[in-house]
């Protein structure tokens, strides 16, 4: 049974969001997902600096089986993404909530937030 | 709930994922593909292949059929357990299945190997073509069967089986079979690794199995065996040929025994082929940035207007990148890119195989 841990906010596309409070969030994509798409390869992350907006595809999750887009779960500004899990892609395999974050999002709406899962909502999508 | 193979307890023992494979319930894996793959690569590793199908062909114009019935010629098979790979094709050339034949004299006459997806429909042609022959087919329903590959396979199964089977192993050269009482065990595969394809009695499958696990042969599931058999240039049937496709354009031309007065089901055709000029080939694509190159992707030449289209493609664990194949047209060139979702990505043409016995082996 894929973990759906209970203090994270979650989209129905997989994606996990963590409020770091400061109007920030950190991104990556949830146990659910991981165990779906099998083994990764390749993870290709956005720009820091950029300016994404809520549903925009903005990375892109290669496993062994297929390519998967990632969305951006928030809209705001791209501020730092995780260089080392694209020198080693299995750890979002190996530990998607810990050590696999994609990027961090600084908001622009953070009315936004209300809209996300909570973990017991999440988990009811993934059944 | 699809078909289970008689090893479907042993597969949900070790945590195999299940997933439905042409109406199979088998383990695409159990855990981590890769590192199953990697493990076949250097060490060793055994697929539940009991959904394939194994046919015996008998009677005394046993060998006069085969010879019509496939594009390779089993008069190749000059002794016992010599073992043949070829095409069964249709009137105009196309494939039906690919196939592995084992000269078995000991069991009255061949004993062939069809895949399990095309199994109806191979079974009812080869039905329809013994009308000519003094034959019998008999399919064997009752035999499992494990792959058990890589270095150290043969030593490991030689610990996990019986006397008599381990000096049979011991006989074997590589691409040959032979029958131990009522078990069939050849020396081949579909990884590019040696090792062996044991048929053994349904009943009996689960026991060996289990020798083999305490022997050191880990499990690998079917998503492993099919970046291992694209690693190899080994073709997967309904992927990188099928009924509209001639051996010429499927990296099979190898396999055609054209040089004798022999006919076949399909020569006219490839021999009208081959005088008209093949218009399309398959290649061996190597992606030497980051990526992962997918079935009917586009390949696009600077030669050529015309378009080619992978086939098969992966991520290869042992060269770290993606690999695939490709059709193409025969005459664009080398010049290519792949269009991977809207981009143009150059990519390298080479010669397949990519990977044999571990190492990187293409051109």
């Amino acid at each position: 049974m894929a973990q759906v841990p209970a203090n994270l906010k979650y989209v129905a596309s997989h994606e996990w969001i963590r409020d770091e409070g400061n109007g920030v969030v950190t991104v990556g994509i949830t146990d659910f997902a991981q165990e779906a798409l099998g083994d990764i390869v390749f993870i290709e992350l956005p720009e820091v600096g950029s300016e994404v907006n809520k549903d925009d595809s903005i990375a892109v999750v290669e496993s062994v089986k297929a390519a998967s887009d990632i969305y951006a779960p928030i809209s705001g500004e791209i501020i730092e993404i995780n260089e080392e899990l694209v020198d080693a892609p299995e750890r979002a395999n190996e530990e998607p909530y810990d050590g696999a974050w994609f990027f961090k999002v600084k908001l622009s709406e953070a009315s936004e937030m209300e809209a996300l899962l909570s973990a017991e909502d999440y988990a009811a999508a993934c059944e | 709930m699809g078909q289970r193979t008689a090893l479907y307890d042993a597969h949900i023992a070790s945590d195999a994922k299940i997933v439905d494979f042409g109406g199979w319930d088998m383990p695409i894996h159990y855990g981590s593909q890769l590192k199953e793959h990697n493990l076949v690569r250097t060490d060793a590793g055994m697929f539940d292949v009991s959904h394939m199908t194994v046919v015996d062909v008998t009677g005394s114009d046993a060998c006069a059929y085969l010879q019509y019935l496939l594009a390779n010629d089993v008069a190749k098979l000059a002794a016992e357990g010599k073992a043949l790979y070829s095409g069964m094709l249709n009137e105009q050339g196309g494939v039906i299945d690919d196939l592995i034949v084992y000269r078995a004299d000991a069991l009255g006459g061949y004993r062939v190997v069809v895949n399990c997806a095309t199994r109806e429909k191979d079974l009812a042609w080869m039905n329809k073509q013994t009308a000519n022959f003094e034959v019998s087919l008999s399919e064997q329903p009752d035999l499992a069967m494990i792959a058990v590959q890589g270095p150290n396979a043969i030593a490991k199964a030689q610990q996990a089986v019986a006397a008599n089977a381990s000096a049979v192993i011991a006989s074997l050269s590589i691409f040959q079979g032979l029958p131990c009482e009522d078990w069939f065990i050849g020396r081949t595969g579909y990884t590019g690794e040696d090792g062996l394809e044991i048929m053994i009695p349904a009943s009996e499958v689960a026991a060996v199995w289990h020798k083999l696990l305490a022997a050191g042969v880990k499990p690998a599931g079917l998503g492993a065996r099919d970046t291992l058999r694209l690693e190899a240039g080994m073709n997967l049937y309904g992927n990188d040929m099928d009924e509209t496709i001639s051996p010429w354009q499927a990296n099979m031309g190898w396999t055609l025994a054209l040089k004798d007065q022999r006919d076949f089901i399909g020569k006219a055709a490839l021999l009208e082929e081959q005088a008209r000029g093949i218009e399309y080939k398959m290649v061996g694509l190597v992606l030497e940035t980051r990526g992962v190159m997918r079935s009917h992707q586009k390949i696009i030449f600077t030669a050529s207007d015309k378009q080619g289209e992978i086939t098969s493609g992966t991520f290869s664990p042992t060269l770290q990148q993606s690999i695939a194949m490709a059709r193409v047209p025969a005459n664009a060139g080398n010049e290519c890119a792949v269009d991977m979702r809207g981009r143009a990505v150059p990519v390298r043409m080479v010669t397949m195989p990519f990977v044999r016995n571990g190492q990187k082996v293409y051109k």
